[in-house]
């Protein structure tokens, strides 16, 4: 701690690089993160090459043959005779086709929306945190509004609100928007309390107050001083909440306040292979609920490492 | 200290005041009431008297200030669909609500804590790990396919449990209750694991990741040198000691178990006032849908401000800055 | 063991012919009834369970057929074609024991003619009714109107002195702020009498042992437990798993998983509704397409492009699995003018093509679909596969699903260019279709009419079909008026409804095409 007073803090670019090489040692030392991390990193590259991976492109209907509807995996269509990979749903598209380009929604809802989240939480908790005051309570209290209402309440209610002002030409996209809108804004309370806390903590280190007292502005103590301190804790609760929100956008989809059927995410290929799972047309359900959990699961154990391996106090 | 409460009341009535306003500005968009209230036979000249007659052709302050003006004295109207009171209706859904949540409370709160110890003692141990890891399946599938799959596999095909409902129920004055019945207590199982999984893997890691910080802790290892048996050690020094953060997450978890039985209640045909509130929302009855939302909120603030007591009551040093303990 | 007890049982009262035999039936649908009030709602569900409770003068059977119920006899004056006379059935009690009397029929219509009462339009053309004697009802209507019947099978007769003394004359408003007694109590002379009711929750009904039509009727299920499921895979998981006896709504894909379960059957028949595209051909410009000063949709070669775009066939075979029957015509089978003729259908996506571009739209143009998700069986998928149809001819198709509450607005408002919309035709007959979906819209008719059509000729052609008394000349300016409508190409026909009932094997019932399982027909093995 002494060291912080005497010593102006190093310049953000060394300080990663010990930070990183310290994550980097654990991280080796973690075959599960690793696991996970291919996982992702392989879910993800697929996503983002989905136009030239899948055989199909499910989101141009006139393209598509609804007599190749129901087709099982591997096995022939009865009129067309074509073949698919992991078969076909209801509307004859090829199901890792969709499952490609569904998941190029859910993840980038999810990225989005976890985005927005984090802008505004840490933008507010920082201001909040570092100004203490009337804006302080300000912001506290709308935090606590926010958090009175459930998250899946405040997504229903900006969906509707913004079905409702969007015009009719635009909705098709805007529902994305939306969903990005509604999962981002009912997140953004956890950054927000967290960074706060630990502005809070670093605003009274002695290395903060040696900064006011060379003039330095506020903004600039709070982006380059305090902001790099703060972005652990902002990291692991990134990554979760990576994870909630495309299980988020699932849940909504089931609501019928999702991504629109023709152009479907996970979530929504999910709610409708569930309509499916007792006629026997199981690949519908499973395919996209197996990337989805893969998909989860992987984000969800990269956070928890991340937690623990941030933590000095656990290792 | 009841400075303090004074002024936590006060800020919830605030956040009363804007939730009802939002709450009911959404209600502009979920759509139009009168087409779902008439039959296939209507003409144009019934939906212009049916419009008048609810006042939906009145500004949106007016309307706005017409349901405060109601709400305040307790009365929601009469629900577009059913034609009864909002009121006597939700009296009649919560139990089965209430009940389904406690039961998922509990099971999250019991289940959370029982695991959490255990990885956290034996955090190195195989058995911890596989439970860390096979917890985060449960929190990496959408509830709803959960509560599908439930069904599935302990309704259609192993015929062990019904698939919907709440069983037999039994009238004690002016409550319903399904525990004393074994139909009753057979029907709660699947809905109640389906919304409660998530509520105890966030408690069981939140329990693990505290217990294993105060294991740490000096006087913990003053009380092992000192020769305290291990399990002693455990549990009355070191979970103690995370029963803040427990109580914290738990209470505000409260509310999003309330929240999320929409779903389950949805999956499960549950007859509580989630299921209310997505039949409301599919007949844009709007008297019920604000009700709900009102109810909500209070519960919601409620539970906010018994937190922040208990908070208070059991640990005075956090004072009375939540904010502070930060915890993902 | 209670299985061979009950058969036992049952041969013994097959043998005294008198159905004592106590079967619960327990039943469940995707929606509940909304309300008790026999008069406060026009809507199917709602009709359904008020059937086992209240009955009409006249019902229509399991089979779509007229029935008495508590008329006997039915005919209009020899002397007077705009006065209906009505005998009543003698010996009828209500569920409280008061007599069954002309002044119940009077009251009843009467209530149901009301400003608050949902059913008033049913009677809009009656003027009068009169009680004759105790068992003798006249029905005076404002010009001879010869489908009177047909407009009375969903009218429930309730008891005057009962409704009066529970201060139920008023149908429910729902702006004075309070219930009324008669939606959430009721005293009908139906066969089942309501034991409990929680909305949404649960309805218990039991066998009306004093019911008139006893011995006439199987009457074999002497308690009724209905229970609305809505989560469709739930439903059906309920009657896999043996918790109910008898759905409704079966999804279509679960039908073959149904009827392959032991004990399961299946049963199926065409429903009295018909699904159809809806296009707003009447405007100069319309708003939710891509075109500029002009309306594509008014010119006729672009409808019919369009219509011959869609392969309905392929939808009742993917997204029907079979459960559909293609429709060339918007009214149902056996609605009184349809003609197979006219049902008949067309797929031809050159011709489609050379249509377009004969319309000057070769290289197609955009508009917006509006879709209701939760109202007919797969209407999300439908639209779906009619997207990838259009497109097929270079019209894009943006499709917006909503849940009907947004989506049957629109309709009225005016605010959809290309819409969803299904019609059943309680009355049977083509006039009901003209004066909802045909009319210029206006005051009194043509709310259904979204399409912006006005034809004056054909609105006076449809108007005379309600006093016409010559039923030759009536067909044949209904056959006239649907030669417009097809060669217009107003809508878009897709298909006749198919209805699914899964139940028990032990179950014996026919499908109704209203979808209105009556429990008095039901046997129960």
């Amino acid at each position: 701690m002494s060291d912080e007073a005497l010593t102006p803090p190093a310049a953000p670019s060394r300080l990663r690089r010990a930070w990183e090489s310290d994550l980097i040692w654990s991280f080796r030392h973690a075959p599960v993160a690793m696991a996970a991390t291919a996982v992702v990193l392989i879910l993800v590259l697929a996503a983002v090459f989905a136009p030239l991976i899948a055989p199909h492109n499910p989101f141009n209907p006139a393209t598509l043959n609804l007599m190749n509807g129901f087709t099982a995996p591997m096995e022939p269509n009865a009129f067309t005779g074509e073949v698919f990979l992991m078969g076909t749903d209801d509307q004859g598209r090829d199901v890792f086709s969709t499952i490609l380009y569904g998941m190029r929604i859910s993840l980038f809802v999810g990225f989005a929306a976890v985005m927005l989240a984090l802008v505004i939480g840490v933008t507010l908790g920082l201001l909040a945190g570092y100004l203490g005051g009337w804006t302080e309570t300000i912001i506290m209290r709308i935090a606590d509004v926010q958090l009175t209402f459930p998250a899946i309440l405040v997504a229903m209610l900006i969906f509707g609100i913004a079905k409702g002002i969007t015009p009719p030409e635009h909705r098709d996209q805007m529902a994305i928007w939306v969903l990005i809108l509604a999962i981002g804004l009912s997140d953004w309370v956890q950054f927000a309390r967290v960074v706060r806390g630990a502005t809070m903590v670093e605003k009274s280190r002695e290395y903060v107050q040696a900064a006011r007292l060379i003039g330095r502005t506020p903004v600039s103590i709070m982006l380059r001083h305090i902001l790099p301190n703060v972005l652990n804790p902002v990291l692991v609760i990134a990554t979760i909440s990576l994870a909630l929100a495309i299980i988020a956008e699932a849940t909504l989809s089931f609501l019928g306040v999702g991504a629109p059927p023709t152009q479907p995410s996970l979530g929504t290929l999910i709610r409708i292979g569930q309509g499916f799972l007792f006629s026997g047309e199981w690949w519908i359900l499973l395919f996209p609920a197996i990337t989805l959990l893969a998909l989860a699961l992987s984000v969800n154990l990269l956070g928890d490492w991340l937690r623990d391996a941030l933590n000095p106090r656990l290792r | 200290m009841l400075a303090y409460i004074l002024r936590r009341v006060g800020q919830s009535v605030l956040v009363l005041l804007v939730v009802g306003l939002v709450a009911f500005a959404m209600f502009r968009f979920v759509g139009d009431p009168v087409d779902a209230m008439l039959g296939q036979e209507r003409t144009q000249a019934d939906i212009e008297r049916l419009t008048a007659e609810l006042g939906l052709d009145r500004p949106f302050p007016v309307q706005y200030w017409k349901f405060l003006t109601q709400a305040a004295q307790g009365n929601f109207g009469l629900s577009y669909r059913q034609g009864r009171p909002v009121t006597e209706i939700l009296l009649e859904r919560a139990p089965a609500t209430l009940e389904l949540a406690f039961v998922s409370g509990i099971m999250a709160l019991v289940g959370g804590i029982a695991l959490g110890v255990f990885t956290a003692i034996r955090r190195r141990g195989v058995a911890a790990n596989v439970i860390m890891t096979v917890s985060l399946i449960g929190v990496s599938l959408p509830t709803f396919l959960i509560g599908i799959l439930l069904i599935y596999i302990f309704a259609v095909e192993l015929k062990w449990l019904p698939s919907f409902g709440r069983g037999e129920v039994v009238r004690l004055g002016g409550w319903t209750t399904g525990f004393l019945t074994e139909s009753g207590l057979k029907a709660i199982i699947l809905p109640a694991i389906t919304l409660g999984l998530y509520q105890m893997t966030l408690i069981m890691r939140l329990v693990r990741t505290e217990m294993l910080e105060v294991l740490r802790m000096d006087y913990i290892r003053f009380a092992r040198a000192r020769g305290l048996r291990e399990k002693s050690v455990n549990f009355r020094h070191a979970l103690k000691n995370t029963m803040v953060p427990v109580i914290t997450v738990t209470g505000l978890q409260l509310g999003s178990i309330i929240a999320f039985a929409i779903i389950t209640e949805t999956v499960f045909q549950w007859p509580g006032v989630g299921l209310l509130f997505i039949n409301a929302v599919q007949f844009v009855d709007i008297p019920v849908m604000a009700a709900y939302l009102m109810l909500i909120s209070v519960m919601f603030v409620g539970i906010n401000l018994i937190v922040d007591l208990l908070y208070f009551a059991i640990d005075p040093r956090l004072r009375l800055d939540r904010g502070t303990e930060a915890k993902a | 063991m209670t299985r061979l007890t009950g058969l036992a049982l049952a041969a013994l009262m097959a043998s005294t012919a008198l159905p004592v035999s106590a079967e619960t039936l327990r039943w469940a649908r995707a929606g509940d009834s909304l309300t008790l009030d026999p008069h406060a709602q026009n809507e199917g569900p709602t009709h359904t369970l008020a059937h086992q409770i209240y009955e009409p003068l006249i019902i229509r059977d399991m089979t779509g057929a007229f029935e008495a119920a508590l008329a006997t006899d039915w005919a209009p004056k020899a002397d007077d074609p705009t006065v209906w006379v009505f005998t009543l059935r003698q010996g009828v009690k209500y569920h409280d024991g008061a007599d069954f009397t002309a002044e119940d029929v009077v009251f009843s219509i009467n209530r149901a003619k009301s400003d608050n009462s949902r059913m008033k339009e049913l009677l809009s053309s009656v003027v009068e009714v009169r009680a004759v004697d105790d068992h003798t009802v006249e029905f005076v209507t404002d010009g001879p109107n010869p489908i009177l019947p047909s407009n009375l099978t969903n009218l429930f007769i309730m008891d005057k002195g009962w409704t009066e003394a529970n201060g139920a004359v008023e149908v429910q408003n729902m702006d004075a702020g309070e219930s009324t007694f008669a939606a959430t109590n009721t005293n009908g002379t139906g066969a089942y009498k309501l034991v409990s009711r929680e909305p949404d929750v649960k309805t218990v009904l039991t066998r009306n042992e004093d019911y008139w039509g006893k011995g006439q009727f199987p009457l074999d299920v002497s308690e009724i437990v209905y229970t609305p499921i809505q989560n469709a895979a739930t439903r059906v998981a309920a009657i896999l798993s043996g918790e109910v006896d008898f759905i409704q709504d079966v999804p279509v894909q679960d039908l073959q998983r149904v009827a392959a379960t032991d004990g399961l059957v299946v049963k199926t028949a065409p429903q009295n509704r018909t699904i159809f595209f809806g296009l707003n051909l009447g405007p100069d410009d319309i708003a939710n397409d891509n075109v500029e000063g002009k309306n594509p949709l008014s010119d006729v070669r672009v409808r019919r492009a369009m219509n011959l775009a869609l392969n309905r066939d392929a939808i009742k075979q993917v997204v029907m699995r079979g459960q559909s029957q293609p429709a060339g015509i918007i009214s149902p089978p056996f609605v009184n003018g349809w003609t197979e003729e006219m049902d008949r259908i067309e797929t031809d996506v050159a011709q489609a093509k050379a249509l377009m571009a004969e319309a000057g739209y070769g290289d197609g143009f955009s508009i917006q679909l509006d879709c209701p998700n939760d109202r007919y069986i797969n209407d999300e998928a439908i639209c779906q596969a009619a997207v990838g149809m259009f497109g097929q001819i270079g019209v894009t198709v943006n499709l917006d699903a909503k849940p009907k509450a947004q989506h049957f607005p629109l309709i009225s408002s005016g605010g959809t260019d290309f819409y969803m919309l299904g019609w059943g035709v309680p009355t049977y007959d083509s006039e009901y279709i003209f004066n909802f979906l045909v009319h210029t819209r206006g005051e009194q008719r043509g709310s259904w009419n979204g399409t912006g059509y006005s034809n004056p000729e054909l609105d006076a052609r449809i108007v005379s079909l309600s006093s016409e008394t010559d039923l030759d000349k009536r067909n044949a300016t209904i056959a006239d008026i649907w030669g417009t409508v097809q060669d217009e190409v107003l809508y878009l026909p897709i298909h006749h409804q198919v209805l699914n009932w899964g139940m028990t094997d032990k179950v014996g019932i026919e499908v109704s095409p209203e979808d209105d399982p009556k429990m008095k027909y039901f046997t129960m093995k």
